[in-house]
């Protein structure tokens, strides 16, 4: 083909370039046509709201009347006078510092034990997969405010054990941890992607270890991990992001209490938009909120050159 | 060899069993103790000692005015816009980016992507006034409208490697029988992406049945109230009636675990086979 438009006359050629500028005009319309629903969508619900949103963060407003513009005067206030901001981000970040690492160690442990070809597999899966499924609804909130209660279900339990236990959700001590507890309850769609990792790494790897007389310890660590760490990664970043807006478990179980101790960060801006209609300040709120999380991902993308190992590279260890 | 094969079957097996009872262990617990009195809730068996069938007789009946059946046909009905909206969406966005050679076609798909990492916050207050302004306060438009907008950023995601494991010879197969990109959509790739759908449609369904927040931020009248938002309500009285509030809970996750049930299989493997191989 190529040869041959070499070979052909000039007007020839300006023929076959002029079909081409069509075809790919063509492209160009019906790419954009496939793609108007999310366009549309991203230019109303996300890329409008955030000029919007910052806009917003430089005024006060509460809905009733038009924003009035106050400058930097939110970001001083949050920064300088407001201690529920400090506790809130405190709770937040020892949130994720726990569950992040907790989940993956988890979910990672999970997904191992059902890698593997067993009969009756399906029913092992759904009932590993049953907690997740319920995810952050009210009823999951529900029953774990009756369980973790001073006389609930889980004290009971320890004193099978003797041991005495507190009222886990009202204990300002343990509070944070029962949330923490309940986030890793529901490791589910970190698992199933760590099992779609799994599935997809090639079984002569383990083989030809096995041949050499590796153990498995060895192989978890020399084929497993370093063939897992980009889904790891992806998990990780993931993680992080969701972790930072954690919403329903302490607007429903602990509402924040007792003495704020899960006042976590997007309960305190809901707190701000929704209670007292401050929109201004709750969206100055969310800019700190977002900043923090691209700081996060950037220090992940930039690690992540360290432990990261894509195959792609040739095998080369990045 | 083999007895040690088959040693190894078994422990597995056991391992796997007790594991399963322990995540499990919250939900059985929670079946009795929705027919239980509230007294009785933290005593040690798990059973009660006489069931308390009315914890769900009562329960249904959530207020003089309104029964749980108001609240399910609710959730139900917006859920059938979501899947719809979502399923259907998605597909064609998704094959615009998989497919078609447009301009800007990495950017786009570069910026959908990042969306993803975007927290929610920063545009809920701007979209909650947006949905105030357009007078749409306490309609289901503001919780469906977002699913016909491609559903999501991660279902496109999904489909898009989904799409781009489909043999390229079939589209042109196609094309010299002289279909266009749309023909090629609907003849040859939607049929072939069913799987990958159905995993959106569960997932459509099970997350914005959870998705408590928008329902209640933009619900407001009792009347509408999604299953969510009726327990919440439950939950916030003074004096709750745990038996009831258990019993009516258990019931909201019944749809979604029987949907999980049955599309099991689609559901793991729609996710695995969406990667680089089945």
């Amino acid at each position: 083909m190529k040869a041959e438009a070499v070979h052909k006359p000039a007007a020839a050629r300006l023929r076959l370039t002029k079909k081409k500028a069509k075809s790919s005009n063509r492209n160009n319309l019906a790419g954009y046509i496939f793609i108007s629903p999310w366009l549309l969508g991203f230019l109303l619900l996300t890329v409008w709201p955030i000029i919007q949103s910052f806009y917003l963060s430089f005024t006060e407003y509460s809905l009733l009347e038009a924003p009035t513009w106050t400058g930097t005067q939110n970001y001083a206030n949050i920064f300088k006078n407001d201690t529920d901001f400090t506790t809130s981000l405190k709770v937040t970040f020892i949130f994720v510092l726990f569950s992040v690492p907790l989940k993956l160690f988890f979910s990672l442990m999970v997904a191992m034990m059902l890698n593997k070809n067993l009969k009756g597999m399906n029913l092992y899966r759904t009932a590993i997969y049953f907690p997740s499924l319920i995810g952050g609804s009210i009823a999951v909130a529900a029953l774990w405010r009756n369980m973790f209660n001073l006389n609930g279900y889980f004290n009971h339990v320890l004193s099978w054990f003797g041991i005495q236990g507190v009222g886990w959700i009202t204990n300002p001590h343990t509070s944070l941890a029962t949330l923490i507890l309940l986030n890793t309850w529901q490791f589910g769609s970190t698992m199933v992607i760590f099992l779609a990792g799994l599935k997809q790494i090639p079984n002569e790897l383990y083989e030809s270890a096995s041949v050499d007389g590796a153990s498995k310890v060895r192989k978890f660590f020399h084929i497993t991990l370093p063939m897992l760490s980009p889904v790891m990664f992806f998990n990780l970043v993931l993680g992080i992001i969701g972790s930072f807006q954690t919403f329903t478990a302490a607007f429903i179980v602990t509402q924040g209490g007792p003495i704020n101790s899960t006042y976590m960060y997007a309960l305190f801006l809901y707190d701000k938009a929704f209670k007292h209609y401050q929109m201004g300040y709750a969206s100055a709120l969310a800019w700190i909120l977002l900043v923090i999380v691209a700081l996060m991902t950037a220090i992940n993308f930039l690690v992540s050159r360290y432990w990261v190992f894509y195959e792609t590279d040739g095998g080369k260890q990045k | 060899m083999i007895k040690t094969l088959k040693n190894n079957k078994v422990s597995n097996h056991l391992m796997l069993i007790v594991f399963s009872l322990l995540m499990l262990y919250p939900v059985i617990w929670w079946v009795g103790a929705s027919l239980k009195t509230t007294a009785e809730m933290s005593s040690p068996s798990i059973w009660p000692s006489t069931p308390i069938w009315e914890n769900y007789t009562k329960g249904w009946q959530f207020s003089p005015e309104f029964t749980f059946g108001r609240f399910f046909g609710n959730t139900l009905l917006m859920e059938l816009w979501n899947v719809v909206g979502g399923v259907l969406t998605s597909a064609i966005v998704a094959y615009g980016f998989a497919r078609i050679n447009f301009k800007f076609r990495g950017a786009l798909f570069s910026i959908l992507l990042l969306t993803m990492m975007l927290p929610g916050q920063v545009t809920i207050v701007p979209q909650y006034i947006l949905y105030n302004k357009l007078q749409l306060m306490d309609s289901y438009i503001p919780l469906i409208l977002p699913h016909f907008f491609g559903g999501g950023a991660f279902f496109i995601f999904l489909l898009v490697q989904f799409i781009r494991g489909i043999p390229r010879e079939l589209d042109e197969a196609a094309k010299i029988d002289g279909s266009s990109v749309y023909g090629i959509f609907y003849r040859i790739v939607l049929p072939l992406i069913k799987p990958a759908l159905v995993t959106v449609a569960i997932f459509t369904f099970i997350w914005s049945w959870d998705d408590f927040f928008a329902q209640m931020l933009y619900l407001n009248s009792v009347g509408k109230f999604t299953v969510g938002l009726a327990l919440r309500m439950y939950v916030d009285q003074f004096e709750i009636q745990w038996g009831r509030l258990l019993a009516m809970s258990l019931l909201s996750v019944v749809p979604s675990v029987v949907l999980f049930f049955f599309a099991q299989k689609q559901f793991v493997e729609g996710i695995a086979t969406t990667g680089l191989k089945g």
